[in-house]
């Protein structure tokens, strides 16, 4: 991936890219049940929330050490998720705004305590939170080639927050797996999961636990926006490719891996090949994470937006051909001739120019020097739907109580669905004989 | 679980209680329920006999459904206990299966039917442990006693509403309880899952099970159940279909709404009739 003017960089670039590709990892692993139980806002009342909570573990204990912050996370995941549940039953207001109030109080708690304990002069910043410090991850005693890689005298150099991280994923990855059936029935049915002993109350608070930790542990290297990002998206994304729990995991670990790779090289190598500096990797993880998730949006192969589309497409257009061809067999019926003109004027509102073209093209229907015929292939196919219109007419003046003079425009939408009439009656409720 | 045979005047408050309490699946005794300090249900007492399919009828908000999650645990009660044979829920727990409504989740769920019902046998399963071939080979024998072997594999968005009626059905037939709950089963359902529920009810009583119905439908009342128990925040009546299903005591329940009340009356009507 060497670029004329960018060279990765063991010392420099390895640490940054595998302490976002974990921490993004991580997040959009858990991130599939925040996403499943609707709950995706609590990863940024999580991630927000924890601050006050890494300060006052700070502030209580003086260290920075993993386990002291890691606590101090906990407590105030568990918290916010307490405090929202609280605010949602007795401010009675919907869960979007309990968790909007509850984090954005315990973030501005969290700022203030910063400001406090800068006056005492200890060292911690706000904007860290929001940003990370990817770029203080070096390597200093970097080997030169890729062979030397793991050899103990470098290992020891390895930065504190790549153990943490590492940690985090494997812990993240060991409690889905474990617990995998116990989540997915929390997450699908809290009700029967309680009642059959999984007790759904107990799982959510194990998993926000695990979102807080998850947060924390790539807080320092990556920041809050990035961690949102990667709990949100991954999981939006593979929920878009698949209908399996199992597989849109599977995919969410990819799509993460693919924005923490795909993402640095953006920030790196992208601004390196037009001769600028780089840029804030975090952000830009985030933006390709975006990016996946609208191409997602857009392209997936089952609820993108092309397929849906296209299909109503479809849908729209068989709709003119079956209107154009039964109104050929109703008229070949009246011994009436047809022409694309009064054809037009029948079927207002249907494309019926592109419904002709399509129906001679597919052998249905012919022109001749009169106007248009239904073809044999093309006669079967209109009985068919003059039949379940007529069957429909039928079922609803009989079974549904409607007015035989009433039922002709509901009987036109139903023709059209896969669903069949009861059969069996041979006239329509205006006398007309059903094919 | 193994079911042990519990002697009433060992477990805790059953001697001065009705005689066949350690017998009756489900017996509740003074139990009130409160949202926000408003009694949902007051002072309930109640004893369901074994091996019969009880139905609980009454307006909306009597505090049907509540009655079946306080049972359940699902809803805190303010005083009173339940007993399943004599036990407190959680002994008896796996012997108790519940069937909530169907708009109770989400079907949008990344699952297929035969993942749904397999979750009905999670607690046979255990903690921590995948679902194994044998479980889901029983999760299709249930899908296949709901007449949905063919859709195991369907996402459960792409079933029809009664499919999916069905499908809550199959996932509490494998929980292989002795009683069962069920939430409004019928609401909203075609008439191929109303013949298919009332089916699988009948297969159930057969096997000396006992079910317990959130029922809205007074018409058929007397044709699928054995019991019903008429509630509204208290009990009004509960008792043998042909005995308390009466006008009198459906007025008591239904208060003055006329609609209701003539809908009532009429399926008295058919209940003395015809019934059976």
């Amino acid at each position: 991936m060497s670029t004329p003017n960018f060279q990765f960089d063991i010392g420099l670039d390895l640490f940054p890219l595998l302490a976002a590709t974990l921490a993004a990892v991580g997040c959009g692993l858990l991130g599939n049940f925040l996403v499943l139980r609707k709950l995706s806002l609590m990863g940024d009342a999580i991630s927000h929330s924890v601050l006050p909570g890494l300060v006052i573990a700070f502030l209580i204990a003086s260290t920075r050490s993993p386990l002291v912050m890691f606590l101090g996370a906990a407590i105030a995941g568990v918290t916010t998720v307490l405090l929202v549940e609280l605010v949602k039953k007795y401010a009675r207001v919907e869960p979007g705004a309990a968790m909007g109030v509850v984090f954005s109080a315990l973030f501005a708690l969290g700022v203030l305590l910063i400001e406090r304990a800068a006056v005492r002069h200890i060292d911690l910043d706000a904007d860290c939170v929001l940003h990370g410090q990817l770029e203080t991850l070096v390597w200093y005693g970097a080997p030169k080639g890729l062979g030397e890689l793991f050899h103990p005298s470098n290992l020891s150099e390895i930065p504190r927050q790549i153990y943490v991280l590492l940690g985090m994923v494997v812990t993240a990855f060991f409690f889905v797996g474990l617990f995998f059936k116990e989540l997915r029935i929390a997450a699908f049915d809290p009700a029967l999961s309680t009642t059959q002993g999984f007790n759904a109350t107990l799982l959510h608070y194990l998993l926000m636990i695990f979102v807080a930790a998850a947060t924390v542990a790539s807080f320092e290297a990556v920041g809050s926006i990035l961690v949102i990002a990667m709990l949100i998206c991954p999981a939006a994304t593979a929920r878009l490719m698949t209908d399996r729990l199992l597989t849109q995991i599977v995919w969410s670990v990819l799509v993460a891996l693919l924005c923490g790779i795909g993402g640095y090289i953006a920030a790196t190598a992208v601004p390196a090949m037009f001769g600028k500096d780089a840029v804030n990797a975090a952000g830009s993880m985030s933006v390709v994470a975006g990016g996946i998730l609208t191409i997602a949006i857009i392209g997936a192969p089952k609820h993108g937006l092309v397929t849906r589309l296209s299909h109503s497409k479809k849908l729209v257009r068989k709709i003119s051909i079956d209107d154009v061809l039964a109104a050929l067999y109703r008229a070949e019926e009246a011994g009436q001739t047809v022409t694309t003109y009064s054809l037009k004027q029948a079927l207002v509102g249907r494309a019926v120019d592109p419904a002709i073209t399509t129906a001679i093209r597919d052998n249905m229907v012919e022109r001749d020097q009169y106007g248009l015929n239904l073809t044999p292939t093309g006669r079967v196919s209109a009985s068919e739907i003059v039949r379940k219109h007529r069957l429909w007419e039928h079922y609803l003046v009989e079974n549904a109580g409607f007015a035989p003079d009433h039922v002709h425009d509901t009987a036109e939408q139903l023709e059209h669905l896969k669903t069949q009439p009861p059969a069996g009656p041979t006239t329509d409720p205006h006398g007309k004989s059903i094919p | 679980m193994p079911v042990h045979p519990t002697n009433p005047e060992s477990s805790q408050g059953l001697a001065a209680r009705p005689e066949h309490s350690a017998n009756s699946p489900l017996s509740i005794h003074a139990m009130t329920v409160a949202y926000h300090r408003k009694p949902v249900l007051w002072d309930v007492d109640y004893d369901a006999p074994p091996n019969k399919l009880i139905a609980i009828v009454g307006p909306n908000g009597a505090g049907k459904s509540t009655l079946i999650k306080s049972c359940l645990g699902l809803v805190p009660k303010a005083s009173g206990q339940v007993e399943f044979w004599g036990q407190s829920y959680k002994q008896a727990r796996s012997r108790v299966g519940y069937v909530p409504q169907r708009e109770s989740v989400d079907w949008d769920f990344p699952v297929s039917a035969l993942d749904v019902v397999c979750m009905g046998r999670y607690r046979k399963i255990g903690w921590c442990k995948p679902v194994s071939k044998k479980h889901k080979e029983a999760g299709l024998r249930c899908l296949d006693q709901v007449g949905m072997h063919d859709f195991a594999n369907r996402q459960i968005s792409q079933l029809s509403g009664g499919q999916q009626q069905r499908v809550f059905l199959a996932r509490a037939l494998a929980q292989e309880a002795d009683l069962y709950f069920m939430d409004e089963p019928f609401a909203g359902v075609d008439a191929a899952t109303e013949r298919a529920i009332v089916q699988v009810l009948r297969k159930l009583k057969e096997d000396n099970k006992t079910v317990i119905v959130v029922h809205h439908d007074l018409q058929t009342v007397s044709d699928y159940f054995d019991e019903v128990i008429l509630l509204n925040m208290r009990v009004v009546a509960a008792g043998e279909v042909n005995e308390v299903f009466t006008s009198e005591n459906l007025h008591k329940t239904y208060g003055g709404r006329l609609t209701l009340l003539a809908e009532a009356a009429e399926a008295v009507a058919r209940a003395s009739s015809g019934s059976n």
